[in-house]
Formats: structure tokens, sequence, C-alpha cells
């Protein structure tokens, strides 16, 4: 097993310690912030994600959601480098077109999961930097998640956080959703209701300790009636 | 299916092995150029160094796979790290690539994922123009080859195919070894797994006692392992096909262990 080195980690502090002259590449990636969620229900599905678009120390846009809507049935949410996720929104809507004229039907959530695994694989040697979510109703109207690595591996989960809080995120909804870490605890069925509240209680505390966090909030809830979106604000600091 | 008839094709699945008939096969008719999805499309050929990336790839595990008379057994952990973070702790690490042939995966997850997809799909096609299944040795070689343009690249792949033409296990890597044997173990916990499948494995285990050897040998692996660990899968391979036995949550086997002390 070898590791791949990184470059140091992005968006963070450098030291300001002088080790030498250092040599500077042009770096195609850059990391403009951003934290996604997706949530999945017995009937529902829920993607949020933050509105800051931030790089280094300055933020370009307060209102920059991350969550895109690709079919009345699922919507992707995507955090890391925005250049990235524009060109890999546009070619799933491209590829999205090309199926529904081609076989005459809409692609499923698992379908459109599956095509975007292959889509970021094909670019495994100078990757889309972005963590991709997938949240929306499978065949049988029950929710789904997809979460993805930035080159193609995936898989079907309850919830999951990605972006930049995502490690924050993550154990909190690990004890909320998934009841590990707790010991004789009834695990009650999440009813929609309770799964926004949570969601938004869980992007307050992300927008406390994460600096790429935070300006506002959108909430993308998705039934069998359609979409529907609420954005709440977040601190601005 | 329509490519079936199309193919005059019969499945072969469902029959015995021995009443397949065999064709004088020529070798698998060159699949298209690289460029044909999903297939990386952008060899860093013409830059000496790859693009550095700013993030980690998912990496570590423990697999292992042996054969005993019972069949062949695999067994796998289910965390995925990425340098320090846990990506998944309920990733699948051992995919069914058809009825009878199943592959333990190690290194970077997304790539054992889509090269195992991609093994399905030639291992499909040549069932379908050649009407018969190819043997686990052959899907070894046919893997260990489709490999091979990307030697020498950041591809990490190291699979255990084991799979049933009479019970077979091969050992395949990315950087080009393909190997025969009884017992094979990979990734970061293996040495660990590797101790107590020496101490434990012989031929003539019955179903039980190969499942509680290599469910030990990989509890003791995450045990130690700080990139192996949360739950354990094992299949069992025989004439009749693959099956799975419950995801079992390896917290529960500590705390049994601690008990008894």
């Amino acid at each position: 097993i070898f590791t791949l080195q990184t470059f140091g980690d992005p968006g963070k502090m450098k030291d300001y310690h002088y080790t030498g002259p250092v040599e500077h590449r042009f770096s195609p990636y850059a990391f403009n912030g951003g934290t996604v969620l997706a949530v999945a229900g017995d009937d529902f599905a829920i993607v949020a994600s933050d509105t800051r678009l931030s790089e280094g120390y300055s933020i370009h846009s307060r209102d920059s959601p991350k969550c895109y809507k690709l079919t009345d049935t699922t919507v992707i949410g995507c955090s890391g480098f925005h250049g990235d996720c524009l060109t890999l929104t546009k070619i799933i809507d491209a590829r999205l077109k090309m199926y529904k004229h081609s076989n005459n039907k809409t692609m499923t959530s698992g379908a459109i999961a599956a095509m975007l695994s292959t889509i970021l694989y094909g670019r495994r040697f100078f990757p889309y930097y972005v963590y991709n979510i997938i949240g929306g109703l499978d065949e049988e109207g029950k929710g789904a998640v997809y979460s993805f690595d930035p080159v193609g591996s995936y898989q079907r989960d309850t919830y999951k956080a990605g972006g930049s809080a995502s490690a924050m995120l993550q154990p909190l909804l690990d004890n909320q959703i998934g009841f590990k870490n707790m010991e004789g605890v009834q695990h009650v069925p999440l009813t929609k209701e309770k799964a926004v509240q949570l969601v938004k209680d869980v992007f307050i505390s992300a927008a406390e300790r994460d600096v790429y966090t935070g300006d506002a909030l959108r909430i993308c809830v998705i039934t069998k009636k359609g979409i529907d979106e609420q954005t709440l604000p977040l601190r601005k600091d | 299916m329509a490519l079936e008839d199309l193919c005059h094709f019969r499945d072969i699945f469902q029959e015995d092995i021995t009443t397949e008939r065999f064709s004088i096969a020529s070798a698998i008719s060159s699949q298209e150029s690289p460029s044909a999805f999903p297939l990386p499309t952008n060899l860093p050929f013409t830059s000496s160094q790859t693009v550095p990336l700013p993030f980690p790839m998912a990496h570590g595990t423990t697999t292992l796979a042996f054969m005993f008379q019972g069949g062949v057994l695999a067994a796998a952990d289910t965390r995925s790290s990425c340098s320090g973070l846990v990506a998944c702790p309920a990733s699948q690490k051992i995919l069914p690539i058809h009825s009878h042939l199943v592959g333990t995966t190690s290194g970077t997850s997304a790539d054992c994922m889509l090269w195992k997809r991609i093994l399905a799909r030639e291992l499909r096609l040549y069932q379908l123009r050649h009407s018969r299944r190819l043997s686990t040795r052959g899907a070894a070689k046919l893997l260990s080859h489709m490999l091979h343009p990307f030697k020498g690249t950041e591809l990490c792949v190291a699979a255990t195919l084991c799979g049933w033409d009479g019970g077979e296990l091969f050992y395949v890597c990315s950087d080009g070894t393909r190997l025969e044997g009884m017992l094979f173990s990979v990734g970061s916990g293996s040495p660990y797994a590797y101790s107590i499948l020496d101490q434990g494995v012989r031929w003539g285990l019955t179903v039980e006692e190969a499942t509680s050897v290599a469910r030990e040998a990989v509890y003791r692996a995450t045990h130690r392992d700080a990139y192996s660990g949360n739950f354990v899968d094992v299949f069992h391979i025989t004439s009749k096909g693959w099956t799975r036995r419950k995801r079992e949550d390896l917290k529960e086997e500590y705390y049994r262990e601690k008990e008894s002390d």
C-alpha cells in the first residue's frame, strides 16, 4: 500500500518558518470550501449545503449554493473546487438529456450514481476535485443517498456529510441518525420534520467551528410530491 | 435478453460445469481502445510529473482468501480510510463479479471498484461471445493484462479472485504480479492475518471451522492495524455459487473477549 504525496493541506494556513527555497508549481486546483450534507428517510431525502464560496482568506460570494437539481427526484451536492463543480454538473446535465433522448425515460438515482462514478473515474489521472453526494428517491420511493470520493468510488448510505466540515459533522450524524456509540437507546425511525431540524442544528454547529462554512443554509427536501427548497441564515463571520 | 438471442446464447450458469462445451476460443476479441468509457483516457504520458493532488485517496485494509475442502472462503474488513480519517466504516471490499466469482479488493477503493466493474463487463461479453464462462485463471490473466498499460502510474489495485472451476484462487496486483495459490492475505493488516491463518488453515476444515478461522484472522488484524476495522464480511464460494455471511460488528467480539478475561 503506498500513500500519495499531498502538496500541503488545501486552503489551510501555511507555516511561516523558512525551510529553504521552495519551487511553486502552478496548481490547477483551488479550494473553495463549503459543506454538503444528505440524509435519506423512508419516503424522503434531504440535501443541504451552505452557500459560502471562499478562497484562502477571502469570501467570493455569500450566495453560492452547492445543491444542484438534476431530475424531479434527484439533487446533487458538490463541494470542493468550484470550477470543477460547475463543469461536472454541466456534464451530468448533458448526459441526463442524452439518456432521456435515447431511452425515453428519466434516469433513476441509482443510475445517475453509477454514471457519475464512471465520469469521475474517466479522469483518474487528473481528477475532478469535487466531493459529491447525491440525494434522491429510488424506484421504490424510498430515500437514497450516494456518496462519492473525487475519483469515483461510491456507495449507498443513509446519511453522509461531505466538504470542509465533513469530519466534524459525520460523527454527529453517526450518533443522532445511526444511533452509534450509544448503548440502550431505542432506534426511532427518522421523520421528515425531525430530519430537517437536525440538519439545521448540525449546520449551525458547523458554521461555529469551520471557517469555510457559513452565510446561509439551503435545504432541498425531496419527496414524491417534488423538491421543496428552504433557505436559512447562518453566521456571516 | 436481446443480446443473448443475437448471440444464440445458452445460459450455462445454471448448468453443471462438466456439461459445458468447449470451443476452441480465439483470444478474447480486443476490446475497444481505452478511449471507450470508462477507462481513464488521460494517461500521463506527456508530463513527466503527474498533477499534484490536493486530497488523499482511500487506502488501507485487511483481506484474505483461502481454499479448503469445502470450497473457497474470502473475508475482509470494512474500513475505508483516507490518511487518518475513516471515510467509510461500512464499505464493501468483497465484490461479487458473477455468480461463481468473487473478488476481494485492496488498494485505492475507486480503482478496485471500477476495475472490478470493467472485469465483470468483459467476462460477461466473453460469455456471450464464446458460449462458455471464462475460468478464474482466465479472468485473472484478463485483469492482469488490462491493468498492464497503467503500470507505473498511481493505480493501486491488489485483488484476489476466488472462483469455482473446481475451486481456484488467484492474486492479481496492479504492478503486474499474478499468482496462483491456496492462501492469500492482502493489505496493511495482512501480516497479522497471516499469523492466524498459517496456524489455523488446513485442507480438512469444515465450513464452520474455516469461517471462524477467517473471522478470527480479520478480527486480530483489525485489532492491531489502525487502518482496518469496523465490520467483517465473509463470503463462501462452492460449486453452487457464492453465499454471503451476515456482516458482523467486531466491537461485539472485542467486548465478548474482554468479559471472558
